[in-house]
């Protein structure tokens, strides 16, 4: 079966989509924000321009060769045959986008809009492994598993959901609804970088002192409240971008659904924070501060998947839901499976994305057989879950042993800025000693 | 076990897929059967996999 070309956009909606993902960027900043303030004051240099080398290193690796897995609709790619039914299964474009540049701008609108889309969505999707990994996550590493993300998973799953890919034909194929749904990432970008920062975390280990022998696991709370909140309000910016200028590139929507889709992110975002607050204040006694900012986050990041598909109310539904799993689950992760995820992005990107997946499922218009839509994604979540999650382990397995993730201890206890970088973050503020390391 | 956890969640993945093409869409109750005992293998293999992690964890505590 030869993919449909994707259809030709109006000069209009081409530079409102462009204006859009101008401003997406917003997203990775408000991200990178939000990890560095959860992270150690002694750490904060590091983490930050970490994250600014992790942008630009899937920039280049996905030029180089990730967009060429990627490719685009309508574009060339791998196919094998089974059971009758064509597996689009990976693109076969140019390496190092080439003949970019010489194509008539006319003839390939929209798949040059997808390539910047996706450019900045593998750019977001690297970032989150990195804020699980902090204040032990080498620079070196953490460079290294963004570029195999930008080099190949990414790529894969991109092509699956947005490039006509196999997940993307489910309801031509097998009447599963429309297909896959993922218009502004919530699997390419969010469950996948959820899923690389658990296996980021199981392989680099907690931070020291974190889980003591005997004991409950140490409080370590993040070094600025300041960022972390200032961080959430700038997300919500780039979070719209996204959604918006998703649900035209890849849902074909016409400008009048998208108010509706960009109040259903603020809805989803708004709910999950009103739950996360009252959780927090009947749990703790108090709102806690970090964990109402990763339930904001977790509602955009559920949004990803359903601010396009649903009624205002079923998306303050779906924030709801996220904003009331995301402060449990972050519990359950760190008192009971003892895993150390400062930034909290496993709840946030991989059970927010997840749950966002299925409620768009739930939630989305019908089309075809009753279960089709849902069946549809909960086939593209066991592709994630089974496939993505044992290849990501396996692959940053392997590159943990060319290029070690953890810092030495010695790095470890003088913080990563002075360890890796020479300097402090704040050169005019007194470190306070840890205890946690005596 | 981790690892074993691993090398059974693609079983889960894989019988999700036998779902859609041993099954016609008219016959949806066994396909979405077949594709939620994919996700339950799936969801016994990653709960495998952190029972490693908490084992070694705990065996690896100062």
């Amino acid at each position: 079966m030869i993919p449909n070309p994707p259809p030709v956009l109006p000069d209009a909606t081409f530079v409102l989509v462009l204006v859009l993902l101008a401003l997406a960027p917003l997203a990775i900043a408000g991200v990178a924000i939000i990890n560095t303030g959860l992270g150690r004051s002694r750490s904060a240099a590091q983490s930050l321009l970490g994250s600014l080398a992790i942008v630009a290193v899937t920039a280049i690796v996905f030029a180089l060769v990730g967009s060429a897995f990627a490719g685009t609709t309508g574009g060339t790619s791998h196919v094998f045959h089974l059971a009758g039914k064509p597996w689009n299964w990976l693109g076969a474009g140019p390496i190092f986008l080439t003949g970019l540049r010489s194509a008539p701008a006319q003839s390939q609108p929209q798949s040059q809009l997808a390539l910047l889309f996706e450019f900045l969505a593998v750019a977001l999707a690297a970032l989150i492994p990195w804020g699980s990994g902090a204040d032990r996550l080498r620079l070196t590493a953490g460079c290294a598993v963004a570029a195999i993300l930008a080099a190949f998973v990414f790529p894969l799953l991109a092509h699956w959901v947005w490039a006509g890919g196999w997940l993307s034909q489910l309801g031509f194929n097998f009447s599963l609804g429309s297909g896959f749904l993922d218009p502004a990432g919530a699997a390419t970008i969010h469950v996948l970088g959820g899923l690389s920062a658990l296996a980021v975390v199981w392989i680099t280990g907690p931070r020291k002192g974190k889980f003591p022998q005997g004991g409950f696991a140490t409080a370590m709370p993040g070094h600025n409240a300041v960022y972390i909140l200032f961080g959430s309000f700038v997300a919500l910016a780039g979070w719209l971008a996204f959604n918006l200028a998703g649900a035209i590139l890849w849902l074909h929507a016409p400008l009048t659904a998208l108010p509706v889709t960009a109040i259903n992110t603020l809805l989803s975002a708004s709910g999950a924070l009103a739950a996360t607050f009252t959780v927090t204040r009947f749990r703790f006694g108090k709102p806690d501060a970090s964990l109402c900012a990763n339930g904001w986050l977790a509602g955009l990041v559920s949004s990803s998947a359903a601010a396009a598909v649903v009624s205002p109310l079923q998306a303050l539904i779906v924030g709801i839901v996220a904003g009331v799993l995301t402060p449990l689950l972050i519990e359950v992760l760190e008192l009971a499976v003892a895993i150390d995820d400062p930034s909290g992005a496993i709840t946030v990107h991989a059970a927010g994305g997840l749950w966002g997946l299925i409620a768009a499922g739930v939630f989305a218009p019908q089309s075809g057989q009753l279960p089709g839509q849902l069946l549809a994604q909960l086939v593209g979540i066991a592709a994630l879950l089974g496939l993505i999650l044992p290849l990501l382990y396996l692959l940053f397995w392997l590159l943990n042993r060319l290029i070690p993730f953890r810092v030495d201890p010695d790095g470890e206890r003088i913080g990563m800025d002075l360890h890796e970088l020479g300097g402090g973050a704040y050169p005019e503020f007194v470190i306070h000693r840890d205890d946690s390391y005596r | 076990m981790k690892l074993a956890g691993l090398l059974v969640m693609p079983a889960g993945f894989f019988l999700a897929i036998a779902a859609l093409v041993l099954f016609p869409g008219s016959n949806a109750a066994a396909r979405a059967s077949f594709v939620l005992c994919g996700l339950a293998v799936e969801g016994l293999g990653l709960a495998v996999a952190v029972r490693g992690h908490m084992e070694a964890r705990g065996e690896s505590r100062p």
